[in-house]
């Protein structure tokens, strides 16, 4: 297969000069990891919003400065907070995503906001929000109010494919993996777990299922849409016609224009297996990806595989993969990563980073070749983000 | 009338009492909320529904409707009831 999307390192190594940032969220408070430029000491600042659920912590690449994280508490009602000094003051947003009212009251209220994506470089202050229960949301004044965005979160077909709360994850069925084509940014995507992933090609005004080759749960209907649960969309900045998915029923990859998703963990080991959360694309090569395999067998232990946790890459879109482990625990290791807990920066070589279910943070710096410990003893990690600021 | 404030929300009102007014109890969170923008969403839905980990009292009852009548000289709590580790 013939490599695609690929960029020179010298072109790569510009970034070097920029400063880093790891944006970690958990269930009991946001930090911020200042890393030096060599990306081998971090200083912790944190926590942020100490006792606060914290799903996702974004900083915005049009400006470097401005972050936003979706919080709530397990007293009060979701909410945002929005930073524009990188974390030394936050304001609440004036008007957090929220359902309509319905005249009956009866209606569907945001129980936490899960997933924040910055909107289009040529769309300054845009961002989307996806929510649980599921729902799509977009803010225009970079975070400050935000409004229900096109018409999924009241259209009936759109409820029906959501199911109710038993249908979803443990705590509430999510909207995810907002990907805004960095070519169109009236061409949008997102996952819903469950519930399918869907596209639109005219800014957001209508959406559709893109679930051909997708499987589900052995003995059920993989033409209802309802029963597809993707964990993690990604798209490549590189070459933004192919995707890629971590899916509760394996790995894939699709190459648009068509609209039949490859399943390419099949080639994954066996007693290994495709199932997982996270998914992390390479910012400048749309051949290689990384994944972290979870225990998925008899009743989902949601644990690394034999308690010997592993990133898996593969270099050659799909075709074969290879276990990167150097420097993680060989043996009873039981935590995992969640789907927005792993990600990658754009140095050349790049540095990979993920955040566990048992509150470590690891990173690499070589691409996954060799693992470090950087942080431990936090909360249990929800997401981790690598940013550039100026 | 007084309104005692709960400690999940100290970061709005940074005190534990403060006062507030209106005929009903929706309209005392109105008035809360004009004081302190954003405390009402976080103890009321968009669907107007106390949240399920919110207990509001008015002079020693528990009350559950928005419409429920208040009386100046009412005393309101606001409690933040059990919700796990």
């Amino acid at each position: 297969m013939a490599r695609v999307g690929t960029v020179s390192a010298t072109k790569l190594k510009k970034t070097a000069t920029r400063k880093m940032l790891l944006l970690v969220a958990t269930r009991k408070g946001a930090w911020i990891y200042h890393g030096d430029a060599a990306r081998k000491t971090w200083q912790a600042d944190g926590p942020h919003f100490l006792g606060h659920i914290i799903n996702h912590i974004v900083l915005d690449p049009r400006d470097g400065r401005t972050l936003l994280a979706a919080a709530k508490t397990g007293h009060l009602g979701p909410t945002v907070f929005r930073s524009t000094d990188l974390g030394r003051t936050w304001k609440e947003a004036a008007q957090p995503p929220a359902f309509k009212k319905t005249p009956d009251g009866k209606g569907r209220a945001v129980d936490h906001t899960f997933w924040l994506t910055p909107g289009h470089a040529t769309e300054p202050g845009v961002w989307y929000a996806g929510t649980s229960p599921q729902g799509l949301f977009r803010s225009a004044d970079g975070g400050v109010t935000w409004t229900p965005f096109s018409h999924i979160n009241d259209d009936p077909r759109y409820i029906e494919w959501m199911g109710t709360v038993q249908d979803g994850t443990p705590d509430g069925p999510k909207l995810h993996s907002i990907i805004v084509d960095p070519r169109n940014p009236a061409h949008l995507y997102f996952g819903m777990s469950g519930g399918g992933v869907h596209e639109s090609v005219d800014g957001g005004a209508t959406f559709r299922p893109l679930i051909d080759g997708m499987e589900v749960v052995g003995g059920f209907d993989r033409t209802t849409v309802a029963f597809h649960d993707p964990h993690c969309v990604r798209i490549c900045p590189s070459h933004p016609d192919r995707l890629y998915q971590q899916n509760h029923c394996g790995i894939y990859r699709i190459d648009r224009p068509s609209n039949h998703w490859v399943r390419i963990g099949v080639t994954m080991p066996h007693e290994v297996g495709d199932i997982g959360f996270t998914m992390t694309v390479h910012p400048h090569d749309a051949d290689t990806v990384w994944v972290f395999p979870m225990d998925g067998q008899t009743v989902w232990p949601r644990t690394s595989p034999e308690g010997r946790p592993a990133v898996y890459v593969t270099r050659d879109a799909g075709q074969s993969w290879r276990r990167l482990d150097a420097g993680l625990p060989a043996s009873q290791a039981w935590w995992t990563v969640k789907r927005q807990a792993m990600t990658a920066d754009t140095f050349d070589p790049l540095g990979l980073y993920f955040g566990t279910t048992s509150g470590e943070l690891w990173a690499s710096r070589d691409e996954g070749g060799k693992w470090a410990c950087i942080a431990q003893h936090l909360p249990e990690i929800y997401a981790v983000e690598a940013a550039l600021v100026a | 009338m007084k309104v005692h404030i709960p400690g999940a929300l100290r970061s709005y009102t940074e005190r534990s009492e403060t006062e507030a007014g209106g005929t009903t109890l929706g309209a005392l969170l109105a008035d809360l909320e004009r004081q302190y923008p954003g405390i009402r969403f976080r103890m009321v839905d968009e669907q107007d529904r106390i949240r399920r980990h919110i207990r509001i009292f008015v002079n020693g009852d528990q009350v559950f409707a928005l419409a429920h009548a208040l009386d100046a000289n009412d005393e309101v709590v606001i409690v933040q009831a059990l919700s796990g580790g």
